[in-house]
């Protein structure tokens, strides 16, 4: 009847997992209380779980991200820990059966459901705004992709609680995530949740690719287009390439592990190098998706705030579209010891070190876009100054991982973990939290603590090189990545430093929470209701904030890069004024067959990780179903009507004048 | 002083390939980098990449300094560009020049990419060449003929190593001595999951995997027993998948040997080493004084024979350098 769950599954001989099992049941039950007291669970429904407003979507991508985040970093506490004690034939705290699964689930938290929601949050709120477009090409599709995200981080979440997660690493290498060396529900949990959630990225990338391309305003070109839209399109572009790849990868090992195929087996013609060569074909792909985005951060920041045009705007662009074809030349880097033979590393190797060229560049124009500009310095430009140095650190070490001799001594030693973090950190999360800080307005007509997010950037900025710093100087002892314990208790030292950047990067984050309560709070005073409250270059800028559900009352025309600025340089000035004529506008509606439908595959994917074959059974159907209802569903659209539009607009501007 | 000597020694190594090389003169200027990264070295002491005691990881530390003192002439300009620039532009600074609407200059724009594109240029010349120099799977031809080279098997189980000595005969688990000054050539394979093996002071590692045999050449250059491991995550006893690597003079050796000959303990080919190949953690040190002849082959051939571990009974040496030969890792051999 269930499977191969049965109450034996749930871990309560372990109080750190059940200690954190009792927190979030207390916390979600006060939270549903209070939903449920304030009778808030219709508003829930109607305009934010059916919604179909790539705001919305955006601010609950966002939302989950920042509360995976959490998640994620109590991971990395614990591992930092671990290391910390277990030296010198200590056992530490975790035994390797739980941190093994530790930072497994780190590693996937952190790349799958914190960086990843970011970036195509930050990508949902910002890119049709600054297209000029209404909304995504496919509204629904862009509902749909949420919700399963949603569903992969559910059961990744799940699996703290109801049996194991995979003790595999954060790729599942094989043969280790074969039957035969990991038989637990680990690593299904691992595959249902990226099979899933990848199909929802898959989904994303399609829409926002065709939105952008499709979806533009009259007169934007492509090269008019804001330099984060074209990031914005090049990561799709790598999204729509490279997960299928994932997806396929996952799927063949998914029929080893349940129909007793031999992709990557060790034995029977299986081949476990396929699985490594294939992965990496996704995964070195997915770091670029993770990083262009941030770099569009970077570039609309430090414009917006040196007040100057971004320098080089075609070699920045260029640069990119450099950056995404090059991605897919390198893959072999991460396992050059597989021993290929010198030729094959070579060139692989310097194909990597050629990805330094255009990001150099990158660089190079950042800083003369400073060059003779007026630097303010808000909590996005610090981020940035602070991105910009730890990124040129952190793509140093990547050459030196890239020269494969060098590498043949730093592979999986901490000097790798200490690169990525260089990296990810340094570019990715820097720049997600810098796009949060600039567009927060935007999303919600009110600016957030200048003070706690200073602090927020300072915390993570020493807190990050007290954490890996160490780990460098440990790879040249010999200190591996993964190590549940070591013996030499001579690198303690330097743990117990890595331990207390951890601590200094958790106060950044409860810097972030605290930013977050404090701005709601002082949201009076913060308010912004011209819709600009940066002296903005592009068009996201114009409308109001948060803009009406149809983003722009009428689509404006572009005629130059940073067109809402040159609006505002002409003779006279740009003022914003209220229309004189109002159209009906198109738009569709909200959808509940999204969130339907996901529920649908946790049922499905829950299942088929405990081998519960009709409740699987149950859960396709169910998905099928749903989705024909879709299919031959027409009342998908509606207009909003231009009596409404005006009085949208007019109390709008009634506001902006009891301001004035 | 001790790591004043290392870093000659290191110099040495490295002006040693560099020489052969061809001795271009870009290479020159390549070594000479060695001493930017100066602090980097001597701060070294005592650790495991910096402070190697074979020629091997000599040349990489060496190869990591010059990489490392390369990249700097373009990191240290940046960050001190980004300070500086964000500093003297400072919206309070009125003083300084402000270009609101210039975006563009064909003289900077061509620095810009230049400077990557040479530094690059210099990386990838250096790349292509220590790629060919350092190839794990090359004889290490400098330190005598080919046949004074040794050989020794090293497989990795669940979670400890096996090492077969095919030409003594012998074999152990988690411990294997070298002469000192022998190039060693390590044949490495898995009877398990996906592990690496190294040995950090000596240099290079190289992936252990069922099936496939893998090629890793070291030497030990200075007399002691330094740790060797496993440096890919395998599973539950990993972080203790240790093993002493002791480099000892000929006499010393010789003596090892005949220690392990002593054994009681066999390793034939498969009834030994399925018991050995059973999961433990943290494996004692042992010994076995005879081994079943190809016991390497062997194994590697039980895979591409099928799963149970049995071998269809052909030569089994004709096989295995087939197998070799054709042994990338790429090249799924299936059962034929």
């Amino acid at each position: 009847m269930f499977g191969k769950l049965s109450l034996d599954s749930i871990p309560f001989e372990q109080p750190i997992i059940m200690v954190t099992a009792a927190a979030i049941g207390i916390i979600g039950a006060i939270i549903l209380g209070l939903i449920t007291y304030y009778g808030k669970w219709g508003y829930l429904w109607t305009d934010w779980i059916t919604s179909i407003d790539h705001k919305k979507i955006g601010v609950m991508y966002f939302l989950v991200a920042l509360v995976m985040l959490v998640r994620g970093f109590a991971d990395a506490i614990m591992m930092r820990t671990q290391q910390m004690f277990a030296t010198g034939g200590a056992e530490g705290f975790l035994p390797p059966d739980h941190y093994d699964q530790i930072f497994t689930a780190h590693g996937v938290i952190m790349i799958f459901f914190v960086a990843m929601p970011m970036v195509i949050g930050l990508m949902n709120l910002v890119v049709p705004l600054q297209i000029g477009a209404r909304d995504v090409a496919f509204p629904f599709m862009n509902n749909l992709s949420f919700w399963l995200f949603a569903v992969g981080m559910i059961l990744v979440n799940m699996s703290l609680v109801i049996g194991e997660f995979a003790k595999t690493g954060w790729l599942a290498y094989a043969p280790l995530s074969e039957l035969k060396y990991s038989p637990g529900v680990g690593v299904d949990y691992w595959i249902w949740a990226l099979q899933l959630s990848g199909i929802g990225t898959t989904l994303t990338g399609i829409n926002f690719f065709v939105t952008i391309l499709r979806m533009r305003t009259k007169g934007m070109t492509l090269f008019r287009m804001p330099i984060f839209t074209w990031t914005a399109l090049c990561t799709n572009v790598l999204i729509i390439l490279s997960f299928p790849i994932l997806t396929a990868t996952i799927a063949m090992l998914t029929l080893d592990r349940y129909l007793g195929m031999h992709f990557f087996t060790n034995d029977m013609g299986g081949n476990i190098m396929m699985y490594v060569n294939l992965i990496w074909a996704w995964g070195h792909p997915e770091v670029y998706i993770l990083i262009l985005p941030a770099f569009g951060v970077f570039s609309e920041v430090i414009s917006t705030f040196t007040k100057k045009r971004l320098f080089g705007y075609k070699t920045m662009v260029w640069a990119t579209v450099a950056i995404t074809f090059l991605s897919f030349t390198v893959w072999l880097h991460h396992f050059f010891t597989m021993g290929a033979g010198a030729d094959v590393n070579s060139f692989f190797g310097i194909a990597t070190m050629i990805i330094a060229i255009p990001t150099g560049v990158k660089i190079f124009n950042w800083l003369f876009t400073m060059y003779r500009g007026r630097l303010q310095f808000t909590t996005p430009v610090l981020w940035t100054i602070g991105f910009i140095i730890t990124f040129t650190l952190g793509g140093m070490t990547g050459v030196m991982l890239a020269v494969p001799g060098a590498n043949f001594v730093l592979h999986n030693t901490l000097f790798v973990i200490a690169h990525f973090h260089n990296v990810i950190i340094g570019g990715v999360v820097f720049g997600m939290m810098a796009g949060l800080t600039y567009w927060f307005p935007k999303a919600f007509g009110f600016t957030l603590s200048e003070k706690w997010g200073k602090r927020s950037f300072w915390c993570w900025l020493i807190g990050f090189y007290m954490a890996f710093m160490p780990l460098y100087a440990l790879s040249f002892f010999g200190a591996m990545r993964r190590m549940q314990s070591y013996e030499q208790t001579e690198w303690q030292p330097l743990m117990i430093v890595a331990w207390c950047g951890a601590v200094v990067i958790a106060a950044g984050i409860a810097c972030i929470a605290i930013q977050i309560v404090v701005s709601i709070r002082d949201r009076d005073k913060n308010r912004d209701l011209t819709g600009d409250p940066w002296d903005g270059r592009t068009l996201e800028w114009a409308t109001s904030s948060p803009p009406p559900n149809y983003n722009f009352a009428y689509l404006p025309k572009v005629d130059s890069i940073d067109s809402y600025w040159e609006m505002k340089q002409q003779p006279g000035g740009f003022k914003r004024e209220l229309a004189t004529k109002f159209e009906d506008i198109h738009m569709p509606r909200n959808t509940a067959e999204g969130p339907i439908l996901s529920l649908f595959a946790l049922f499905f994917g829950f299942a088929m990780i405990w081998h519960i074959w009709w409740l699987a059974g149950l859960g396709a159907i169910g998905m099928f179903v749903t989705f024909m209802f879709r299919i031959f569903n027409n009342d998908t659209d509606y207009h909003v009507s231009a009596a409404e539009v005006e009085k949208t607009e007019r109390e709008y501007y009634q506001r902006l004048e009891v301001q004035a | 002083m001790l790591a004043a000597n290392r870093l000659l020694q290191g110099r040495k190594a490295f002006l040693h390939w560099g020489r052969e090389m061809r001795k271009r003169n870009s290479l020159k200027y390549l070594s000479a980098m060695t001493w930017l990264a100066a602090p980097l070295l001597l701060s070294g002491c005592g650790s495991a990449l910096m402070d190697p005691t074979g020629q091997v990881g000599q040349g990489l530390k060496s190869l990591i300094i010059t990489a490392f003192g390369l990249m700097l002439i373009v990191v240290i300009p940046v960050i001190v560009m980004t300070i500086l620039f964000a500093w003297k532009y400072r919206e309070t600074n009125l003083a300084a020049k402000y270009t609101p609407n210039w975006e563009h200059s064909n003289i900077i724009e061509a620095f810009v990419w230049a400077i990557p594109c040479v530094i690059i240029f210099f990386l990838a010349i250096l790349t292509w060449q220590t790629s060919h120099y350092f190839d794990p799977s090359k004889p290490l031809a400098s330190e005598g003929s080919e046949d004074e080279t040794m050989t020794i098997d090293a497989i990795s189980l669940d979670w400890k190593w096996l090492f077969i000595y095919p030409d003594e005969g012998i074999a152990t688990v988690n411990e294997i001595a070298i002469p000192v000054d022998k190039p060693v050539h390590f044949r490495v394979t898995s009877g398990t999951v996906m592990n690496s093996f190294m040995i950090p002071t000596l240099g290079s590692q190289i992936y252990a995997m069922a099936g496939m045999d893998n090629d890793v050449y070291l030497i030990g250059n200075e007399i002691g027993t330094f740790r060797g491991r496993s440096t890919n995550y395998s599973g539950e006893g990993y972080s203790e998948m240790l093993f002493d690597a002791r480099v000892t003079s000929d006499a010393d050796f010789q003596a090892w040997v005949d220690k392990v000959k002593q054994s009681p303990e066999t390793m034939m080919f498969p009834e030994d080493y399925d018991q050995i190949a059973k999961p433990s953690v943290a494996n004692p040190v042992e010994y076995f004084s005879q081994v079943s002849p190809d016991f390497y082959g062997d194994l590697i051939n039980s895979y591409k024979a099928g799963s149970d571990g049995t071998d269809d009974g052909t030569d089994s040496r004709g096989e295995h350098n087939e197998a070799r030969e054709s042994s990338m890792p790429m090249s799924a051999q299936a059962a034929e």
